[in-house]
């Protein structure tokens, strides 16, 4: 069997004591990109002493598609369905917040209903990444039922975007300006039964799990991240929330109508993560209580606009490109030639991972300057080692699933 | 029960042979033990797939082992890249005979809409692929029609033959060909030089 | 100025640096490659911010100075955000690093490294990250094509002697 291509470890790797007899030795175990617990290609070659980590190296990468020089190639509008498939878990909120970012820089102002479309979206994302959260880290923690209530949950949701977006995932349904379409009334029927079922579901998967022996042992005082470290290291959402600092983009900077809408947010106290577990729970339950509160709004709305009328950047209506020469001038110039203001913009909207950013700079040319995607879960990637080492080789499982992070975004 | 078609090499065991291959392969197809090479997004779907509402258990394939030692159908989910493209291929070099692969959405068909610098354009650039599934990411259900079709096409393989003749000279890796799929000719600045079109871009090194 | 901005300035006493208006409104300073490393500390120090957002970079080419640093640092006391520009020339792609004030920049500074050749002078680790240690490009540099440079080198190498030991073994 050939070997594979030298790898340089780190620099930072503590040298050993090479004539110690026990300790001159280490043992070098690489948890390869295929790997059924690290949630994605994700290596990490682990330096053990015994059973116990002593150095642990991430090596990211398996993953990196070259978004960010797509956008640079394709243009501002066609890198909507790259920014899908970033978190590919929560695929809106991707969408939404890029299209926030492009319209900050542009100035383009989303109507009201849009906004409360987004925000429903969003939420019902974010309920759909916790659950693959949830499922995904029980089912390598060996609670294997979890994983198919969740799926269980998370298929419903898949029916409700099948019938509004006609995609289960990877769904682009964002433009700039507010949505691509209205959401009719047999998706306003359907996500109506699924909040009302929603948290009892959520009841029936958490019990098995929170008064959990099991749970409790293999998840309690381990990975605990201090409120210092995590804001030194850059963790964000329910990472620093877990550790219990009180910070969530949607109250603090927010975005869409968030200050409109009742709903609280949940904080750990050690930060470990049973915390950060209870904090996703918990989350969820106020996700749920809030696309409750859009789903209100959109009744009172129906008919409203929910993209906006700006010419220079949103399609027109196709009943007007195919009657009126104007249209259709606007329409090819938005289809070829979309140019956002030359000038960099920032915006944030809070995932399910974290802090989610785009930072867009145009030189007012068809192609982007630049657009970096500032990932939570590259953040989070690098909590990996601060928080496994001199842990147990089987916490790094526990400690992986409650980072929650998804290599979509981290390797872009 | 098959088909008759005669055995070379089988003599006057022809029909016995015939019946060893459709039962042979009755038992592969029907236990098929995939391998969830889940790289990014259809490896979602690759789950919901297992999950409850597609559920993979009723073909059989519900054993996913993680372990390519153990399995012999290589679900290829996600987009390759070429830092990941050796470990892919170290993996299927690892899995026992006989080992079908499946190449699960545009991304490891063809690479999808990805045609940039980092990502392998079709993992059958360095695999034998037996099925393709399209979409980005696939329905459960068109993966769950590939595995029938796939089912069906080891219904007609010949393994009585392979014991007789022995494997073949040369191991398929694959067609070997890097391809590239150019922007449909929109050449707008130096920097859209095709990859592997020598005129724009000539290369100091080739194999 | 606005609260943000006097802060800021309280802050950078001392060091030269310059405010732009970038069209999404938020603070937005300017300084000079050298500078850097004091400017971050004192905005850490002084001014209150205890989080790194991000670290990039974009790529004027052919403009120069080729290269822009853009850092971006929130305070969550009081929950503003202050973004810092400074310009490196192709010839010298060399800026000081933070990690010593903000570790979580770490993986942020060798992706730059590994996207545009930046080199990031006392970063304890600076190795590739995204593309595999032995490749030889940049490739978020404007003059690297978008569909690369024989992407597949390293892997028809390692192919190369896969095959040279597969068919030596058997």
């Amino acid at each position: 069997m050939s070997k594979t291509q030298v790898y340089e470890y780190s620099r930072t790797m503590p040298a050993v004591d090479q004539d110690d007899p026990v300790q001159g030795e280490p043992m070098m175990v690489n948890m390869g990109p295929q790997h059924p617990a690290t949630h994605g290609v994700l290596r990490l070659v682990v330096r053990l002493d015994g059973e116990t980590m002593d150095f642990i190296d991430p090596d990211v990468g398996f993953l990196h598609r070259g978004k960010e020089k797509t956008c640079e190639t394709l243009g501002w509008h066609r890198f909507f369905p790259h920014t899908d498939r970033l978190d590919y878990v929560q695929p809106l909120l991707n969408n939404i917040a890029y299209a926030l970012a492009c319209e900050k820089l542009a100035g383009i102002a989303v109507p009201e209903r849009g906004q409360v479309i987004r925000v429903l979206l969003m939420e019902i994302s974010r309920i759909a990444a916790h659950l693959i959260y949830i499922g995904t880290t029980s089912i390598d923690l060996g609670a294997v039922t979890n994983f198919f209530y969740a799926f269980e949950q998370r298929e419903l949701i898949y029916s409700i975007l099948d019938a509004y977006t006609g995609h289960r995932m990877n769904n682009t349904y964002v433009r700039f300006g507010g949505v691509y379409a209205d959401v009719e009334e047999n998706v306003e029927v359907m996500l109506e039964k699924f909040l009302d079922d929603f948290p009892e579901k959520l009841q029936v998967l958490e019990r098995l799990l929170t008064g959990n022996r099991i749970w409790y042992g293999r998840n309690r005082d381990v990975g605990v991240l201090s409120k210092e470290d995590a804001m030194a290291w850059s963790l964000t959402g329910p990472n620093l929330r877990g550790s219990g600092f009180d910070w969530d983009l949607r109250k603090q900077q927010p975005y869409c109508g968030y200050e409109t809408y009742e709903f609280d947010v949940p904080v750990g106290t050690i930060g470990d993560c049973f915390d950060r577990y209870l904090v996703r729970m918990e989350e969820m339950r106020q996700s749920c209580r809030i696309a409750k509160q859009a789903l209100d709004r959109l009744k009172k709305t129906r008919g409203a606009e929910v993209l906006a009328e700006d010419r220079r950047y949103v399609l027109p209506p196709k009943a007007e490109v195919h009657r009126s020469m104007e249209e259709l001038i606007f329409q090819f110039k938005v289809v070829t030639d979309l140019r956002l203001p030359k000038g960099e913009a920032y915006h944030a909207v809070e995932s399910s991972k974290g802090e989610l950013g785009f930072y867009v700079c145009s030189d007012g040319t068809s192609n982007p300057l630049r657009c970096h995607i500032r990932a939570p879960g590259l953040m989070n990637v690098q909590g990996i080692p601060l928080l496994g080492k001199g842990r147990l080789l089987s916490d790094m499982v526990a400690i992986i699933g409650s980072l929650d992070f998804v290599m979509g975004e981290v390797d872009r | 029960m098959g088909s008759l078609t005669p055995v070379e090499g089988a003599g006057e065991l022809g029909f016995l042979a015939t019946r060893a291959d459709f039962l042979i392969n009755w038992g592969r197809k029907n236990s098929l033990w995939p391998m969830p090479l889940g790289l990014s997004c259809c490896g979602i779907e690759l789950m919901a797939m297992i999950g409850p509402k597609f559920d993979l258990a009723r073909f059989g394939a519900e054993a996913a082992r993680f372990s390519p030692r153990q399995c012999d159908l290589l679900v290829v989910a996600g987009t390759l890249t070429w830092k990941m493209a050796t470990a892919v291929r170290t993996i299927y070099d690892q899995m026992p005979d006989p080992k079908w692969v499946i190449a699960m959405g545009v991304c490891s068909s063809s690479g999808g809409m990805y045609d940039s610098y980092a990502v392998v354009q079709g993992v059958d650039s360095i695999l034998p692929v037996d099925i393709y599934v399209p979409g980005c990411p696939p329905r459960p259900d068109a993966v769950i029609d590939a595995i029938i079709k796939l089912q069906q096409k080891i219904a007609r393989e010949d393994p009585v033959g392979r014991i007789l003749h022995g494997p073949p000279d040369t191991p398929d890796t694959g067609t070997g060909n890097v391809v590239f799929q150019p922007n449909q000719g929109v050449h707008k600045s130096v920097n859209d030089r095709h990859a592997h079109d020598p005129e724009s871009h000539p290369s100091e090194t080739t194999p | 100025m606005t609260t943000t901005q006097v802060r800021i300035v309280t802050a950078l006493e001392g060091v030269a640096h310059q405010f732009v208006q970038p069209r999404d409104g938020m603070t937005t300073l300017e300084v000079a490659r050298l500078d850097l490393h004091e400017v971050c500390k004192r905005l850490k120090e002084r001014a209150g911010f205890e989080t790194n957002t991000f670290v990039t970079a974009v790529d004027h080419y052919p403009a120069t100075p080729r290269f822009e640093m853009s850092y971006q640092f929130l305070s969550y006391a009081n929950n503003d955000r202050v973004r810092v520009h400074t310009r490196l020339s192709e010839e010298e792609p060399r800026v000081a690093t933070i990690t010593d004030l903000w570790p979580g920049t770490s993986f942020s500074e060798r992706e730059c490294y590994d996207m545009f050749g930046i080199l990031f002078e006392g970063h304890p680790d600076l190795r590739r990250l995204l593309m595999p240690q032995e490749y030889e490009h940049f490739p978020l540099r404007k003059d690297f094509p978008h569909q690369g440079i024989e992407p597949d080198k390293l892997y028809r190498t390692w192919d190369k002697q896969r095959r040279k030991d597969w068919n030596a073994a058997t």
